[in-house]
């Protein structure tokens, strides 16, 4: 290992002894990556439960579930859920799944374990920000949370919380008086945590990179990690003040989002001048960037996992990371194409329909890039690379749709309808996951000491990734025949013919959701019993391989790594006979 | 492991592609003036979009087979990323902009172009959970509306004073949106509570109902026949049963109902 030897200055980072510093309210930006990712763990986990039970609603609804009877013996009397409880579920279900796991997992957790170590830091910036960050990420989690156990349940305004169905309390349904509050709070909670972390990210890929790693030597991960702390810090930044005036026309009195001469409930609500548009505007200008703030940092994983396991250099980083800092401008340019038919202006349509549209061609080139990266390698095809494959794949499906629905002229059509759900799955959502699936096997062994067992993660992948398309893709085909989206049931003649489509989609889901237990399985299983992990199992370049697994609590033991190898040199014959030259080698012919 | 890959790859592919081919499951057939352009529109990008798709994943499902052969050496991508780079920016590029302007005039032709001034004139309330429609009658003057007037258990859906306003003491109001065949209407859209959503398939058009705002809508029917209206705007826990129907008309079938309804 090439390193400039021990200087003073990394002494002054001792690790911690007592219980509660090490594991509960730790500065170490590692323990606190494995924090977030338990926290998206738990999420997920409930998630995908709510799934389950939202798709088997609509394709049996008369299935008597005595176990969500005694959970919530006014949300589903008999077990059977009433439709307000099924939009508290869903609700819920588009909340956990955006915020606690898209949002946590791929950038959160992998982002505070890793980069740090990919630009040769100690630590973060701030290492109290970044406790502080967690620690109202949790808070926030168990606040919303708490909106299951309160009179009437969660909101059931959509995790979109348009107004003034979600500005004007209880009388505009159940759930909507201190279910929303709890929503909201949560929201604001949430906002604070991740502007505190955007900046930490920031700050610490600026100015802690070790001597040598310059930006254009950081490795692709650390890329979309820095490029969505930038879209984060100014998504959330909207959010936040968004849901504050939320909150103030709630309990305040106030009308930023509720007009005048409302009512509900039969009683005309006592507020005038607020504009319902002004929450769509204001949602979806965090809302469209926050789908780059999921999916980016997989795309990064994903473009740092795959040279490992095709032995050869990614094709076009430079082309690659420039698309994701296009994409990141360009997300702030589209949100209106969430309002085409919303009572804008409908000119406006066609000023938000370019930049959408154009923002296809850096998708395009960063698809492009990946897939033909596959070409000629010698592909070693364990569970992470997989994952890589399957990601292009489900990126690719999700991205397709995106053409239909970027056009206002065809959103007239399938606006709301079950194409939208498949859309931002197939794009968001899976292209997310697998991207933190392909994370989770490659670098399990450097967070654990331990690997992950191939077999139970080859059935994962060929499970998740045939039942994904099972479940998604139809959803397509609902869409064109004009399926509704956020409908507790189909009970008119015209929708009643496609219930065998959704009986299929909800086997579908069962069994997909089912193939995720075999990957919590695995995780608990390797975390005590996989076999033990080198210090780089992969052959893999970045700085992480460089240190122990798991790495110590300084990360590299008081050595200052000098770097003086980009991030892609794989294929070429390195010095000492093997196909890859880590990012701390020695330059060759130095 | 890749050959297996991209076996399923392509497997998927080909059968996700069939459906859309045959039709299996599509857009009920329209009946307006304005739908056609849309169904071309979509055609068109459904054939954009087919190709790029096909492409996109039987290339991964052949590279990925190519790399699982271990005897062969690691080969760079033919020609680099600049050639791929180019051909994404134009290709790509040209494929957004005729969208773009075929689809501009598929849009503006409903949204962007004026209701015909002599269209029938329709008012129509949102609600929590159904739709009203209002007719102006034979005065032809819709009377004015007061919110704090709404009563829904009286039938003043619409909030109408006719024991003050000459022009509210003949308006219609239906349950049904019933419109004479070939004959523009504009429809003018208001919500009592909360965001609604007017959603009529066969027409090929969606609009919100935005509380506060009075949004116009034009469609010109073309089919004699009963539709449904429904709400795509999550509105409560009746959302998903907020419907109404939209019956369309021979001219004279039109006259005799709008007589029936002014007799009542």
């Amino acid at each position: 290992m090439h390193d400039v030897s021990a200087s003073p200055a990394s002494h002054q980072h001792t690790a911690p002894s007592g219980f509660l510093r090490k594991y509960v309210f730790s500065l170490d930006h590692k323990v606190i990556g494995k924090q977030y990712y338990g926290l998206a763990l738990v999420s997920v986990f409930v998630g995908m439960i709510l799934s389950w039970l939202l798709r088997l609603h609509l394709a049996y609804p008369n299935w008597h579930i005595p176990l969500l009877g005694k959970f919530s013996a006014t949300g589903a009397p008999d077990g059977v859920m009433t439709p307000e409880y099924y939009l508290s579920l869903l609700t819920m279900h588009g909340t956990l799944m955006v915020f606690f796991v898209l949002t946590n997992a791929p950038f959160a957790a992998f982002g505070n374990y890793f980069l740090p170590i990919q630009i040769g830091a100690e630590d973060m910036a701030f290492p109290r920000f970044n406790m502080m960050s967690f620690w109202t990420t949790f808070l926030a989690f168990v606040v919303m949370m708490a909106s299951f156990f309160v009179a009437d349940g969660p909101p059931i305004s959509g995790w979109t919380a348009y107004a003034p169905l979600s500005a004007v309390g209880g009388d505009a349904g159940p759930g909507l008086a201190l279910g929303q509050n709890l929503w909201a709070i949560s929201i604001v909670l949430f906002c604070v945590a991740s502007l505190l972390g955007a900046l930490n990210f920031i700050a610490t890929t600026l100015d802690l990179r070790t001597k040598g790693m310059s930006l254009a030597r950081m490795p692709y991960s650390t890329w979309a990690w820095f490029v969505t702390s930038v879209i984060a810090l100014l998504a959330f930044a909207v959010l936040l003040p968004a849901c504050i005036l939320l909150i103030l026309d709630r309990v305040a009195g106030t009308s930023f989002f509720i007009p005048a001469g409302l009512i509900l409930s039969d009683k005309l609500q006592p507020h005038s001048g607020g504009s319902p548009l002004l929450w769509q505007h204001l949602f979806w200008f965090f809302g469209h960037p926050e789908v780059y703030i999921a999916i980016l940092p997989s795309i990064g994983i994903i473009a740092t996992i795959l040279p490992v396991f095709t032995r050869k250099p990614l094709l076009g980083p430079r082309a690659l990371v420039g698309s994701m800092i296009a994409i990141g401008f360009l997300s702030y340019m589209v949100w209106g194409h969430h309002m085409f038919v919303s009572g804008m202006n409908p000119f406006s349509a066609n000023l938000f329909s370019v930049p959408t549209l154009i923002i296809t061609i850096p998708a395009t080139i960063m698809t492009l890039l990946l897939t033909a990266s596959v070409y000629g390698g010698r592909m070693r095809f364990d569970t992470p690379a997989l994952f890589c494959l399957g990601f292009i794949s489900v990126f690719i499906s999700g991205g397709i749709s995106g053409f239909y629905l970027a056009q206002p002229s065809l959103d007239t059509y399938l606006h709301a309808t079950y194409f939208v759900v498949a859309h931002f799955h197939f794009v968001m959502a899976l292209a997310s996951l697998f991207g933190v699936f392909a994370g989770t096997y490659f670098w399990f062994p450097k967070m654990f000491g331990r690997m992950m067992n191939e077999t139970l993660g080859k059935w994962h992948f060929w499970l998740t990734f045939l039942g994904v398309y099972c479940v998604f893709m139809p959803m397509h085909y609902l869409g064109l025949v004009g399926n509704v989206r956020r409908y507790s049931a189909f009970v008119d003649d015209y929708l009643a013919p496609l219930i065998p489509v959704h009986k299929f989609i909800t086997i579908a889901a069962l069994l997909t959701g089912a193939a995720q237990l075999i990957f919590f399985f695995n995780l608990f299983w390797s975390r005590f019993r996989g076999s033990i992990a080198s210090v780089n199992p992969w052959e893999a370049t970045s700085l992480e391989w460089s240190t122990t697994s798991p790495p110590p609590f300084d990360n590299f033991g008081g050595h200052h790594l000098v770097v003086e190898n980009g991030p892609n040199e794989f294929g070429a014959e390195a010095p000492d006979g093997t196909d890859f030259v880590m990012q701390a080698a020695p330059r060759k012919g130095a | 492991m890749g050959r297996v890959f991209a076996i399923v790859l392509t497997l998927i592919t080909l059968v996700s592609v069939a459906f859309f081919v045959m039709h299996t499951w599509w857009l009920p057939p329209d009946i307006s003036t304005t739908g056609p352009a849309v169904d071309h529109q979509f055609e068109e990008t459904l054939i954009g979009t087919g190709v790029l798709f096909l492409a996109g994943q039987l290339l991964l499902g052949w590279f990925a087979w190519n790399a699982s052969d271990k005897t062969k050496k690691v080969r760079p991508f033919p020609g680099g990323a600049t050639p791929l780079v180019t051909a994404a920016i134009v290709l790509v590029g040209i494929e957004v902009f005729t969208l773009t302007f075929v689809g501009s005039k598929a849009w503006g032709a409903i949204y962007l172009a004026p209701a015909d001034p002599l269209a029938l004139k329709i008012d129509v309330q949102a609600e929590q959970f159904a739709f009203y429609f209002r007719y102006a009658g034979p005065d032809g003057k819709f009377g004015s509306v007061h919110p704090e007037k709404i009563d829904d258990g009286s039938g003043n859906y619409f909030g109408l004073d006719p024991a003050n306003d000459e022009a509210a003491r003949d308006d219609i109001v239906a349950a049904s949106l019933v419109v004479p065949i070939n004959t523009p209407v504009a429809l003018t859209l208001h919500s009592k509570d909360v965001g609604h959503s007017f959603y009529v398939r066969e027409l090929r058009v969606q609009q919100d109902f935005v509380p506060g705002l009075d949004i116009p809508l034009h469609f010109t029917a073309t089919q004699i026949g009963k539709y449904e209206i429904v709400c795509t705007q999550l509105c409560g826990l009746g959302h998903y049963n907020m419907k109404a129907y939209l019956e369309v008309m021979s001219a004279e079938d039109f006259q005799q109902w709008l007589k029936t309804q002014a007799g009542q």
